[in-house]
């Protein structure tokens, strides 16, 4: 079995800060997680604990049943402020992962020379991350979780700085993607209709105490066409009912 | 011709002229007129011993610019990666920095004589601590993102400072080394006017102590001119290397 | 850093160095590094000495007169080439043409022009403080936020309350960053000039020590100049954060 992702009891603190008290959740093979929460509810900790970035106070994450004891082959970041290399182009940046793992080049080339297209970018790889605007950038960064062939792919907060269009779009591609490629996703978001739109599975989180409050499946609207999910009744009604146990939350 | 062009041109004329003019009434029986310190900076130019001169001076600059490269970003580098090292050392290089240290030469001259090896330390003392500091808070401020990127995708420590930190911080640690050059290069005139009669100083001290002074004003003009020349030619580079990334605060 | 959990103060390293000097210096390791406490006890001995204080007055008034003018010209100056394209298109290439020079070579100029005295240095101080004042105020000046003026244009404000409650105010942290700058140049300056000129205060000093080999005398000089050289750059430093709490960049 590959991609089953597991956190048992899992605490972490800052300082006096409680970002994670005593989380424990699932995340099924193959599926998209999200994880829905207002700002503080450490769900960014925990995506990052996830993928090995971040050492939990106490606590463990299972991934295929192995012990998380820092990053690993298995998981692949997409970092919010994309990360990437300035001083490289599109494609040494896709190819980055590979090259730290000590992939010869040409065959890292090529494998990032796959993505590229896969993401829309192809004709960029020359160009150099400061030409991009930040859809694009996100695409590189996306393209380089993907190059490395993990089973867990963690997304955090993806689409938060590009602009409303572009974010809607990309929304759309991931759905496209969830079919082609068969990898366990966790996504972070703070927004309802992202999280609703996207995902298999929906752990709503709230701060303090950091907890997960429900788990939420929609059903059926993974069945539908994309053009037509945001204005289905189950959509919107599963959206007003997150919202309104979320708004309590709101700043 | 647009009019900024004209305006410096017309400026640069101007204050020569007013240096030929001021020679000529004369403002001081020490102030030679512009036309004589060129013809006098031809003179040393085509009889060699210009040449000759700058063989001297540039031997400690360069030996001591290199010395304090390697060793000053050496240094910076590890004062970026560990506190400890941050709280050991970086106090003395602040401390340098503010410092007057022109006053050390004195001491040197005591302790080493006056040969290259004081004059190289000379160069290094004034150009290490801004080489230092620079590379130290560059390294320092490292977008911590990146760092975390290397690492989720199983880079090493090694990877991380070579691939990620040493590139990120180049171009302030480049604006760094062009300060430290500029201020290894006072550092060179100083201990040649000072330490030992030798090079381009020789000629300065010279000409003046046998009145011949447009030789001393070329000698003086030539300093200005390779050292304004080299640093903006470096700043020219800089730029073309670095394009693209954000040199923000250098330290001074 | 940390020690067992317990933040270790800024600069506190300079007490353990302090601590290996002294233990060299008892050592007589080098005759070049006298103990601390040595130092210490020159110092004592010699700051209320003639020679001492005549040094110290003859550097402090080099040092604030220098200051003073290149204060007083470069920020006007330097505010001016902001506003007025033309001035600057004229004068910039001279500032930049200066900051690049090695200052110090243009020392024994000032030496046969104005003398082996005072005025020589208090115009080296002068010169080696100005250039970044000026390019400082300057930049001051351009950094204004358009939308500032356009806000005073906007409420119809006059020019004078224009400069004196907004473009005074915004271009005010970069002006003074470059006075702390050039104050600390000017520290330079004194004693570049003093070293070259060695007749009067400290350079004087310095001959008079080396001539005699009397190091510990040396060392309280130093130290002294780079003490103060070092609580005016704290003190400014402090000033500018105080004053520049508004400033976003820094």
């Amino acid at each position: 079995m590959s991609g089953i992702v597991k956190v048992k009891n899992v605490f972490k603190n800052y300082g006096k800060v409680e970002a994670l008290r005593d989380m424990s959740l699932d995340f099924p093979q193959g599926k998209l997680t999200s994880l829905l929460g207002p700002s503080g509810c450490g769900k960014t900790t925990l995506l990052k604990i996830i993928a090995g970035i971040i050492k939990p106070d106490s606590g463990e994450v299972l991934v295929n049943d192995q012990i998380v004891k820092g990053p690993g082959p298995d998981r692949a970041f997409v970092f919010q402020d994309f990360a990437l290399l300035p001083w490289a182009n599109v494609l040494r940046n896709v190819a980055f992962g590979l090259e730290l793992r000590k992939v010869a080049i040409s065959e890292r080339e090529s494998i990032a020379e796959k993505y590229i297209e896969a993401v829309g970018l192809k004709g960029f790889e020359k160009s150099y991350p400061h030409e991009l605007s930040g859809g694009m950038k996100q695409r590189v960064g996306l393209a380089r979780a993907l190059s490395v062939d993990a089973k867990v792919l963690l997304l955090d907060e993806p689409f938060s700085a590009v602009d409303e269009q572009t974010r809607r779009k990309f929304q759309e591609d991931l759905l496209d993607l969830i079919k082609k490629e068969k990898k366990t996703f966790i996504f972070v978001t703070h927004s309802i209709e992202e999280a609703v739109y996207v995902s298999d599975q929906i752990a709503i989180l709230l701060p303090r105490p950091s907890r997960v409050s429900e788990i939420i499946k929609p059903t059926n609207l993974k069945n539908k066409n994309p053009e037509n999910i945001r204005r289905d009744p189950e959509y919107l009604d599963i959206v007003d009912k997150i919202w309104f146990s979320l708004k309590t939350y709101v700043e | 011709m647009n009019r900024s062009l004209i305006l410096k041109l017309f400026s640069i004329i101007f204050v020569l002229g007013a240096w030929e003019i001021g020679g000529r009434i004369p403002i001081s029986f020490a102030f030679p007129t512009f036309f004589d310190s060129i013809v006098a900076f031809f003179n040393l130019i085509l009889d060699g011993t210009m040449f000759k001169a700058y063989a001297e001076t540039l031997k400690p600059l360069i030996v001591g610019v290199l010395i304090s490269a390697v060793i000053g970003i050496s240094i910076g580098v590890l004062i970026g990666l560990s506190d400890k090292i941050d709280w050991l050392i970086s106090p003395i290089f602040i401390v340098m920095q503010a410092a007057p240290l022109a006053a050390l030469i004195p001491l040197l001259i005591l302790a080493y004589g006056i040969g290259l090896t004081s004059k190289v330390f000379v160069v290094c003392i004034m150009a290490m601590p801004v080489i230092v500091l620079n590379t130290a808070s560059s390294v320092k401020s490292v977008s911590s993102s990146l760092k975390e990127m290397c690492r989720s995708f199983l880079g090493t420590k090694v990877d991380e400072i070579f691939k990620i930190i040493l590139p990120a911080s180049a171009p302030i640690i480049f604006a760094g080394l062009r300060l430290g050059i500029s201020a290894g290069f006072i550092g060179a005139i100083l201990s040649e006017l000072k330490i030992t009669p030798t090079g381009i100083g020789d000629i300065i001290t010279y000409s003046r102590s046998i009145a011949d002074y447009p030789s001393m004003y070329a000698a003086i003009f030539s300093i200005i001119l390779l050292a304004v020349l080299f640093l903006n030619f470096l700043e020219v580079i800089e730029l073309k290397l670095f394009k693209g990334s954000n040199t923000k605060h250098v330290n001074d | 850093m940390k020690i067992f959990g317990y933040k270790v103060p800024l600069m506190s390293s300079l007490l353990l160095w302090g601590l290996l000097w002294e233990i060299i210096g008892r050592s007589k390791l080098t005759y070049f590094i006298p103990s601390v406490s040595e130092i210490f006890l020159t110092f004592l001995e010699i700051y209320k000495s003639d020679a001492f204080v005549q040094a110290s007055t003859e550097t402090a008034y080099a040092f604030f007169l220098g200051s003073f003018f290149s204060i007083i010209i470069g920020v006007p100056v330097g505010i001016l080439m902001g506003k007025n394209k033309i001035v600057d298109d004229i004068l910039l290439p001279w500032v930049n043409l200066f900051i690049s020079a090695p200052l110090s070579a243009l020392v024994p100029v000032l030496m046969i022009l104005f003398g082996f005295g005072m005025k020589a240095i208090i115009i080296t101080t002068f010169l080696f403080a100005v250039w970044i004042i000026v390019l400082n105020s300057r930049a001051g000046v351009m950094q204004i936020n358009r939308s500032l003026v356009e806000m005073a244009k906007s409420f119809c404000a006059s020019n004078i309350d224009s400069f004196f409650k907004i473009y005074f105010w915004a271009a005010l942290p970069e002006i003074i960053s470059g006075i702390r700058i050039g104050c600390i140049r000017a520290v330079k300056g004194v004693v570049i000039g003093q070293l070259l000129i060695s007749i009067v205060g400290f350079g004087a000093l310095f001959e008079l020590y080396s001539a005699n080999f009397l190091m510990s005398h040396f060392w309280v000089v130093i130290f002294v100049l780079f003490f103060m050289a070092f609580t005016l750059s704290e003190i400014l430093a402090y000033i500018e954060n105080k004053l520049a709490y508004y400033a976003s960049n820094r």
